[in-house]
């Protein structure tokens, strides 16, 4: 399999405090991919660092083999990474459309006169824009919405819009921040149906950040656990669920 | 598409007749040189806070220096016309220029900052910018920049009024412009998203200065004078309050608060003692009956009066 994204012995240091320390992670092509922890474990502070949110104070990431370190979120998102936030950051004043239009802005070719003289590109690609939108909120569900204000959908719709908005950068990996948090079980269900689904329909690689064990072992197919910025297991979720270490992680030790 | 390019013509045709009205009712004499002051005064005014609904309102960073810029393209404008013997059109362009030129070195480091940082930073660089001119003697320093021909009309306002309108219009409509919407709505998501958020924001920050600065322009050519003391921070303060009291993010808002405002101090002229009172009175009640604006960030469309057509701006409405 071919690899997407190289994690190498990345550390990061708040001030006194090593948020994760000497974490390495290889993501093939393809592959689902869980990184689970306690609360506090630097799980966020790793996808944070995979963004470009904050540079690595030591090891390095490498993407299709360019290295990560030191780009802009911007940059990152336009070498083919895209995330979606734990607390929900949509552009809640702004149609659904809108905010699936806005993540295609990067590939939007026409020039700035060209969009103020409104001539040469400007209505095709415009319409192609619009087009494309429509088409992942279809996918979405989301299509019936696509006029009202982002911030008037229901959470559930809500995070799948964040999920399609993402997808509209056209990445290569998905990282999702705690997709499920807030949903019940039945929409825990249908999200867990969705990730699957669009990775096999749009062929690419997703990471994802849970609590949900349930879905984390549902869906994943390799699994990394952070504890106090350790990763302290990886494997396959058989392999997680029978690890002492992490069931001493999220359980506490057995008194002896 | 074409629906939108068949709104634009027609809202174009809606801005002849306005013009052809309008021009005719300046020509009999029914609308007195008073009134025709005021008019000229409203479309400066409407230029001047749309430009700033830009900054302000579209891309949310809260600027409150406009009266610099504005002062940057009085003068540079006033310099070509008196100084140079050049002609006003030439005048026009090189002010809003300079204007731009000077937004896009001063937005470079500034909106760095956000939120109150940026107002401070812009406040202060109004005035570094007015203090500067006080004391430069080629334009007359204290004393202002006297002896500026006449060249803005009712013509020329709505003209330049309806250009700015159109490109702040189109401007939002098109990737650059929901790139800056996305910036007001959620920075970090924006970045995340792909959009190069220093750019865009100096992007916008620079149009909306070179429009202030066309603004400008007009200002000192209808004037005759172009003087310090008309761009204090009070004169942006002014601006900002046609913006927020029309709707931040609502071209229509603009438009309106600028038109509103213009028109109740041209209107209270004759109570002098009384104007302040009122002014205030009004923008009170708004604020406690309408926080968000006239026009929250909602556009004056027909589709409010239910008759169809879309919504993408309207803004036939130049004066």
């Amino acid at each position: 399999m071919e690899e997407l994204l190289k994690v190498n012995n990345v550390s990061m240091v708040f001030g006194g405090l090593r948020a994760v320390s000497n974490f390495s992670m290889e993501i093939n092509k393809g592959e689902l991919i869980g990184l689970i922890g306690p609360n506090g474990a630097g799980k966020t502070t790793a996808f944070n660092m995979l963004t470009g949110v904050y540079e690595p104070t030591e090891g390095t990431i490498t993407f299709e083999g360019n290295l990560v370190n030191g780009k802009k979120p911007y940059q990152v998102t336009a070498m083919g990474m895209a995330r979606t936030f734990q607390n929900i950051r949509l552009f809640s004043e702004l149609s659904v459309i809108d905010n699936v239009k806005i993540a295609y802005n990067m590939h939007v070719k026409y020039s700035l006169p060209e969009a103020i003289w409104r001539f040469g590109r400007y209505f095709g690609e415009e319409e192609e824009i619009t087009n494309k939108a429509m088409s992942l909120l279809k996918i979405f569900k989301l299509d019936g919405k696509a006029d009202e204000q982002a911030k008037n959908l229901p959470y559930g719709e809500q995070r799948r819009l964040e999920i399609a908005r993402a997808m509209a950068t056209q990445p290569k990996l998905l990282l999702l921040d705690e997709p499920a948090a807030g949903m019940n079980p039945q929409e825990t269900h249908e999200l867990m149906e969705m990730i699957r689904w669009i990775r096999d329909e749009f062929k690419l690689s997703i990471l994802l950040i849970e609590h949900d064990m349930s879905l984390v072992m549902n869906v994943c197919e390799r699994i990394y656990v952070l504890e106090y910025g350790f990763c302290i297991a990886n494997g396959i979720p058989e392999e997680i669920k029978n690890n002492k270490r992490v069931i001493e992680a999220y359980l506490g030790e057995e008194v002896s | 598409m074409n629906n939108i390019r068949k709104q634009d013509i027609m809202s174009l045709l809606g801005c002849f007749v306005l013009f052809a009205v309008m021009q005719l009712l300046i020509m009999f004499d029914i609308i007195g040189p008073f009134w025709e002051l005021n008019i000229v005064l409203i479309g400066i005014n409407i230029i001047l806070s749309v430009s700033l609904n830009l900054i302000n309102g579209y891309t949310g960073q809260f600027s409150i220096g406009h009266a610099g810029f504005l002062a940057v393209g009085a003068y540079t404008g006033a310099i070509v016309t008196v100084k140079l013997g050049l002609p006003f059109e030439l005048a026009l362009i090189v002010g809003t220029l300079c204007a731009g030129l000077l937004g896009f070195l001063i937005g470079l480091p500034t909106l760095r900052l956000n939120g109150d940082y940026l107002a401070i930073a812009t406040l202060g660089l109004g005035e570094i910018i007015r203090i500067c001119i006080l004391n430069i003697e080629y334009v007359g320093g204290a004393s202002g920049l006297m002896g500026i021909p006449r060249e803005t009309n009712f013509a020329w306002v709505f003209w330049v009024g309806i250009f700015v309108i159109f490109f702040i219009k189109n401007f939002i409509n098109s990737a650059p412009g929901r790139s800056c919407l996305a910036i007001r709505e959620n920075e970090i998501a924006a970045e995340t998203m792909g959009i190069d958020t220093t750019k865009y924001k100096v992007m916008a920050f620079t149009i909306g200065a070179a429009f202030a600065g066309t603004a400008g322009v007009l200002f000192s050519h209808y004037f005759y004078i172009a003087h310090p003391a008309s761009f204090t921070f009070m004169r942006s303060f002014d601006i900002l309050t046609m913006v927020v009291l029309g709707g931040l993010g609502s071209m229509s808002g603009a438009i309106t608060g600028a038109v509103l405002l213009t028109g109740i101090s041209a209107f209270l002229a004759e109570y002098p003692e009384w104007r302040m009172v009122i002014y205030s009175i009004t923008l009170i009640v708004l604020m406690l009956y309408r926080p968000q604006g006239l026009f929250g960030n909602k556009e004056l469309s027909l589709k409010m009066f239910k008759l169809g057509g879309d919504n993408s701006g309207r803004t036939a409405e130049g004066k």
